[in-house]
């Protein structure tokens, strides 16, 4: 430290400054870091994400049994727009694919949810830690885009876990196209991935839109769990389904990336084709399947 | 006399904590020729050689100082952000019809005026669950709900789109600036965190963006001395839990239940317990980040990130509770003020020491 000149001495007349050229070039060092926590600007935060991946690897593992079919496919680098089904009456196959993907290729995925999430006292803001981000346009844009992230969307939103067991595994409409839309403007490709098991893990019998609607919340479900272990119990505790993940081709759109509009012909189009992709794979998946809880 | 090609610059709200530290920018640069002050009270800072005039912003007072003082640029720093500080009729008074009185006084024909700078907040944006988690400065917030506060500022900002249209030749410039934090400055947040209990509501623990004091003046000074026109946001970079901003400032966070805010703080607000204007109850639970990328790529570098801007406040803080307040005291004296500037001895004293 002894060694390197203060003041206004110019570097090139003194030898002793010559032999240590890159302080004197460095700009001021920067003070420590004064961040107490690591959330990030989504609001992410890895540590706790590593809390509730430790928590939630026995289920993962030995109550849904996860199985993973073309996880290679998921892109190690750059950003990618994941796509899936949807069900279960508080769908448990977001936090299964995140924890999967996050476990299998150490990559972080944020989740698009629809603002009402937000809403929830403790609720939103654990979601948020875990990597829950509103489903606004540009936040997924920016995911995809500028950051290349692994984004995970479900098109259906609330219309996908909100269906009865006698809908199962019957895809909803793939929303208005939108995410269709932002994987073009992000330059990104889509991921589809089409989920076995979520549907029994949590069957809904039938729906209370008036309670929903008088406590605020998208859908109100009365469900196989709730008659079986009451209100409380029910709302916690799934039936252990066994969990099938397969994960389709990559769809690459040749569009100039960036643009304000995309042809909406075109967008549905696509959509449409993501949606049916699922579908049939969905219907694959359930050809092979001998039971709901082995497989 | 070499002719000088100086700016002549007017700054609003002299007497306030913005005004007096951008007149204190500017006066210090040596290309600019004239710093004018307007105020309605006295200057809160020393400053060398920026003239003073108390006044409030009528309209005929104001076109005839920009006309007789030929100035060319106007810096309003005079917005009130902060509502707790007055009442809403003031409020309304202050930042719309002072604002409409200083933008008619430099659109009038003739005029000497060829730049506007409008300090406005982040807070235009407004507030709620649906926001994106970065504002560009296009976007409009789908918050339906607004403050008084904030609709004064969106008037503010309807005005100057209109004076912009109005006046194609002059540069706007309009500023939003987040909430904005250091060793000086006093507003809500900063009030709350200096208290042993600062309000949060059970439950939620958004992300706040701040901007550093300094970072507020050197960026009104970059826009000025730059010319740039458009709206820009600033803040500093990154955004932080509340709760780390108040681990960080070393303080404890009171939880107000999350229904029922409003009236479980009211008592508490009374008892000047804690300050909650209501733009700060929507920012407890749903915060709001801004995208500073246009004003980088303009060239302006902040000094400071928002953890950064909270460090420089958690340190000023802990100072302050070691001896006690820090701030330096300066008394605006008219005679003392006009015996520096007009005395023929300092002037004397001033050409030797400068020759």
């Amino acid at each position: 430290m002894g060694v390197v000149t203060t003041g206004g001495q110019a570097a090139g007349t003194n030898k002793r400054a010559a032999l240590v050229p890159l302080r004197a070039e460095r700009p001021k060092a920067a003070p420590c870091d004064p961040r107490m926590s690591d959330v990030d600007e989504w609001g992410r935060s890895e540590r706790m994400r590593t809390i509730i991946r430790r928590l939630s690897t026995p289920v993962y593992r030995y109550w849904f049994r996860v199985e993973w079919e073309g996880l290679e496919k998921i892109p190690t680098t750059g950003g990618a727009l994941l796509v899936a089904n949807h069900a279960g009456a508080i769908p448990p196959d977001a936090p299964m694919i995140i924890h999967g993907i996050e476990e299998e290729l150490a990559r972080p995925v944020y989740g698009l949810a629809d603002y009402f999430f937000k809403e929830i006292p403790v609720g939103g803001t654990l979601w948020a830690r875990l990597g829950g981000v509103t489903a606004h346009p540009d936040n997924a844009l920016r995911l995809l885009a500028d950051e290349g992230q692994l984004v995970l969307v479900f098109p259906e939103g609330t219309k996908g876990p909100s269906k009865t067991y006698a809908s199962r595994y019957r895809l909803r409409r793939f929303g208005r196209g939108g995410f269709v839309e932002i994987a073009m403007r992000a330059g990104v490709p889509i991921v589809p991935i089409a989920v076995v098991g979520a549907e029994e893990a949590m069957p809904i019998l039938f729906r209370l839109p008036r309670v929903a609607k008088k406590i605020g919340l998208p859908y109100f479900p009365i469900t196989v769990n709730h008659l079986m272990f009451g209100p409380i119990v029910g709302s916690a505790l799934y039936f252990p389904a066994k969990f099938k993940m397969r994960v389709l081709d990559p769809i690459n759109f040749d569009v100039a990336p960036g643009q304000e509009r995309y042809s909406k012909s075109r967008v549905m189009d696509e959509a449409e084709n993501v949606r049916t992709e699922i579908q049939e794979a969905l219907f694959d998946m359930l050809r092979d399947r001998h039971s709901p809880w082995l497989g | 006399m070499v002719r000088t090609v100086g700016r002549r610059i007017l700054v609003t709200g002299l007497d306030t904590f913005w005004g007096g530290r951008v007149a204190q920018a500017l006066e210090a640069r040596p290309d600019v020729d004239v710093v004018l002050g307007l105020g309605t009270g006295s200057p809160s800072v020393a400053l060398d050689r920026t003239e003073y005039v108390r006044s409030d912003q009528t309209y005929s007072i104001l076109s005839r100082i920009v006309r007789a003082a030929k100035v060319d640029t106007i810096v309003h720093t005079f917005l009130i952000v902060d509502s707790t500080s007055m009442n809403a009729r003031t409020l309304h008074e202050l930042n719309v019809i002072g604002t409409m009185n200083l933008l008619a006084a430099a659109g009038s024909a003739d005029t000497p005026v060829r730049q506007v700078i409008v300090k406005s907040s982040t807070m235009v944006y407004g507030c709620s669950a649906r926001d994106p988690t970065f504002f560009t400065e296009e976007m409009e917030g789908p918050s339906l709900q607004r403050t008084r506060l904030e609709r004064s500022l969106l008037d503010v900002e309807a005005l100057l789109r209109d004076f912009a249209d109005d006046n194609p030749s002059t540069v706007v410039t309009l500023l939003r600036f987040a909430n904005v934090i250091g060793e000086e400055i006093s507003t809500p947040i900063t009030r709350n965190l200096s208290r042993s209990l600062v309000p949060s509501v059970l439950g939620f623990d958004p992300l706040f963006q701040f901007v550093h004091e300094t970072d507020v003046v050197r960026c009104l000074e970059f826009v000025t001395m730059q010319q740039r026109p458009g709206i820009y946001n600033v803040a500093g970079r990154g955004r932080m839990p509340w709760s780390e901003v108040v681990a960080m400032v070393g303080t404890k966070r009171l939880l107000l239940p999350p229904v029922a805010t409003r009236l479980a703080a009211l008592p508490l607000i009374r008892a000047g317990l804690i300050d909650l204007p209501p733009e700060m109850e929507c920012l407890l639970r749903y915060g709001r980040g801004v995208d500073t990328s246009r004003l980088e790529s303009a060239g302006f570098e902040h000094n400071f990130t928002s953890a950064g801007a909270v460090d420089s406040f958690a340190r000023a803080t802990r100072l302050k509770r070691a001896v006690g307040t820090t701030k330096p005291s300066y008394t605006y004296e008219a005679d003392v003020e006009a015996f520096f500037r007009h005395s023929p001895t300092v002037a004397a004293n001033d050409r030797s020491g400068k020759d």
